[in-house]
């Protein structure tokens, strides 16, 4: 029969698919398939409208895609944008309110690469997406992942490249005087450091601010204080409230940039979106920056 | 160390309930062969210990960002930065991980005397899980009122009022879990009641820093033990404390030793009971809330120091308390080495170094000798 199709015919059929096609496409998008960074494939029929995050990260990520109107919930943490407020906290990573998730019915939910809770979600059928975040090359792939889950992957690369003007422009401002010198900048009361190869020591390298952590220690090492001591610094980083109590530790006061005060203190706020690896990495260099003409001018 | 003079009691000293899991508690040979024998491992540990404490203060001294490194520590000791790294860093940290190391042992002896089961320590009997919930409490109120305690680093007024707070909570605990178990009398009684109460506790505490997420930086550190930033100030006050509750405690040695021939037999012997319980148990709530304060929750230390002390070396209280002291500050102090030389420059937490290796001894001597 086939051999006896007519031309003819061949182009009914042919411009019958095509306007089923185009049908198709204006009406709902065509299904795709988003990789998260466990090398899942998750396949969507169409853009998700319903989105809840884990992660303070993913949060703000998501919201600077445009993806905020279709955030259904997020996690206790999570308080940027400011507009998030009236959204459903779901707990923490390690303490999700399951139930709660369940009744809100994501299309979607987005975490972190491990958590408990995950993968109790996962067993009840929802759709999780885990995306790593630990440097500026995570920070990327999630933009752009999450921009081609909202159906619009343009945006990711272009909010990737805002970033890096931002970055860029920060650099600039950072006085001749200063570039080079070395920092340790320490997260919470540990002494946990952001090393070279986190994404502040990323950043810190990027405005050309050298590190006290080398890359082979990891991303955020739990040092012996000595190290920092001998490693004599030039400025330290961290929480403003807490850098009283940095001075008091033992031996720190010979520190160069303890004793000549050569501190950046970030207040709650800003330090938060300092130790976040999402869409705020250019205002964070920025602050750095500020801290950092602050200095010179001292 | 001389032997003490009740050693008459002191094959019996220690626990009377001692098979559980004590060492060879040889109550049937009283005879003065075995007495002497005594004698000569007391003596034979004391030395031990002596050497230990020595050997690990200058393990704990050439352990730097290189880890064990005698050779390093020659190099620093010519470098320019000597006074800073080993003066004010390296030597109080040592010194004070002993101090909290004698501490923990000196309350464990304490607990397993007064309550006569060997399995007593502060952390099974709730004021440990006591004394983290007041800390806990005091750096959740501080960060509601905007300040941040971190507990490496209090000022000195600060880490005064952070051991009170650390001692009424241990001495709740230990309340708390006495009320449930009707008295000490009981072995398993009380045990299951000091589990309860620190499960309990612990998650009141997991519920202040769920409700108080500022203080939950503050709080990691504590949970797990940490001696990384003990200083000279930190230093005065344990070895201060060390020394008056350690003669305190002397004083109640022969009490102690009355007692583990049963409470009756403390009575009719002159021992004021009520009296000298409140007393040890108040010793031991203050033991460990001053080891808590510096240095978090630092588990296995003071169950096992006690243990390892009677094994070696069997003897009367005025002994076993000094010993386990001594014990807990050369296991305290081993494991900073050890935490401090596993990764360099990164270190571990000491609590997690304490649990392994108690963990492991408790582990092994289950294995060989079994819960009888």
């Amino acid at each position: 029969m086939l051999n006896r199709r007519t031309p003819a015919r061949c182009l009914v059929i042919a411009i019958a698919l095509l306007g089923l096609l185009g049908f198709g496409t204006a009406a709902t998008a065509a299904p795709f398939v988003v990789r998260d960074d466990k090398g899942t494939s998750h396949r969507f029929d169409a853009p998700p409208l319903r989105i809840i995050t884990l992660l303070p990260s993913l949060t703000e990520t998501l919201a600077v895609l445009g993806g905020g109107p279709r955030l259904v919930g997020v996690d206790r943490y999570s308080n940027w944008p400011a507009n998030l407020g009236a959204l459903p906290r779901l707990g923490g990573l390690d303490d999700a309110l399951i139930e709660a998730i369940v009744t809100l019915r994501p299309d979607v939910v987005l975490a972190s690469t491990s958590a408990r809770s995950i993968d109790r979600l996962e067993a009840l059928g929802f759709k999780v997406m885990r995306l790593k975040s630990e440097n500026h090359a995570d920070v990327r792939r999630t933009l752009n992942v999450l921009a081609q889950l909202l159906g619009t992957p343009e945006e990711g690369d272009k909010v990737w490249a805002r970033l890096q003007r931002e970055i860029a422009a920060a650099s600039q401002r950072v006085p001749s005087a200063m570039r080079g010198q070395r920092v340790y900048f320490e997260i919470g009361g540990g002494p946990y450091a952001a090393g070279r190869s986190s994404f502040i020591g990323e950043t810190l390298a990027a405005l050309g601010m050298d590190n006290i952590v080398p890359p082979e220690l990891g991303p955020f090492p739990k040092l012996n204080p000595e190290y920092v001591v001998r490693a004599r610094p030039d400025v330290v980083m961290g929480v403003a409230r807490e850098q009283a109590s940095v001075l008091a530790r033992p031996g720190w006061n010979a520190i160069p940039a303890l004793a000549n005060k050569r501190l950046c203190g970030f207040d709650a706020q800003r330090y938060e979106m300092l130790i976040r690896p999402g869409p705020r990495l250019g205002e964070a260099a920025a602050a750095m920056a500020d801290c950092l003409v602050s200095l010179e001018k001292k | 160390m001389t032997p003490p003079s009740t050693s008459g009691r002191s094959a019996t000293a220690g626990t009377s309930g001692g098979a559980l899991l004590d060492g060879p508690v040889n109550s049937a040979a009283m005879g003065a062969d075995s007495l002497d024998e005594d004698a000569r491992a007391r003596r034979r540990l004391g030395f031990a210990l002596g050497l230990l404490m020595l050997l690990s203060a200058l393990a704990g001294l050439a352990t730097g960002t290189k880890g064990f490194s005698p050779a390093a520590l020659w190099t620093d000791l010519q470098g320019e930065q000597a006074s800073l790294i080993l003066g004010q860093i390296r030597a109080p940290r040592t010194l004070g991980a002993a101090f909290v190391g004698a501490l923990l042992g000196l309350g464990g002896a304490i607990a397993q005397g007064l309550f006569r089961n060997p399995l007593a320590d502060p952390y099974l009997l709730g004021a440990a899980a006591g004394a983290g919930l007041a800390v806990v409490l005091v750096l959740a109120g501080a960060a509601v009122t905007g300040t941040v305690i971190s507990l490496a680093t209090v000022a000195w007024l600060d880490r005064v009022g952070l051991v009170l707070a650390a001692f009424v909570g241990a001495l709740t605990g230990v309340a708390m879990t006495l009320t449930l178990a009707q008295g000490a009398v009981h072995t398993l009684r009380l045990l299951l009641a000091g589990v309860v109460v620190a499960v309990l506790l612990g998650a009141l505490s997991d519920l202040v820093t769920v409700a108080s997420p500022d203080a939950l930086r503050g709080k990691q550190a504590f949970m797990l033990g940490s001696t990384s930033f003990l200083g000279w100030q930190a230093v005065v006050l344990l070895a201060g404390g060390a020394a008056v509750l350690t003669a305190l405690a002397m004083r109640c040695a022969r009490a102690l030793d009355a007692l583990t021939l049963g409470e009756d037999s403390a009575a009719s012997m002159g021992v004021a009971l009520p009296r000298m319980r409140l007393l040890l148990v108040a010793l031991l709530a203050a033991a460990t809330a001053l080891a808590v304060a510096h240095a978090g929750l630092v588990a296995f230390v003071g169950l096992v120091a006690p243990h390892l002390v009677r094994r070696h070396a069997p003897g009367a209280h005025a002994w076993l308390l000094g010993a386990s002291a001594a014990m807990g500050a050369v296991l305290l102090m081993a494991a900073d080495v050890v935490s401090r030389a596993v990764i360099p420059p990164q270190e571990l937490a000491v609590g997690v170094v304490t649990a392994v290796l108690g963990g492991v001894y408790l582990f092994v001597l289950l294995r060989r000798r079994g819960l009888q």
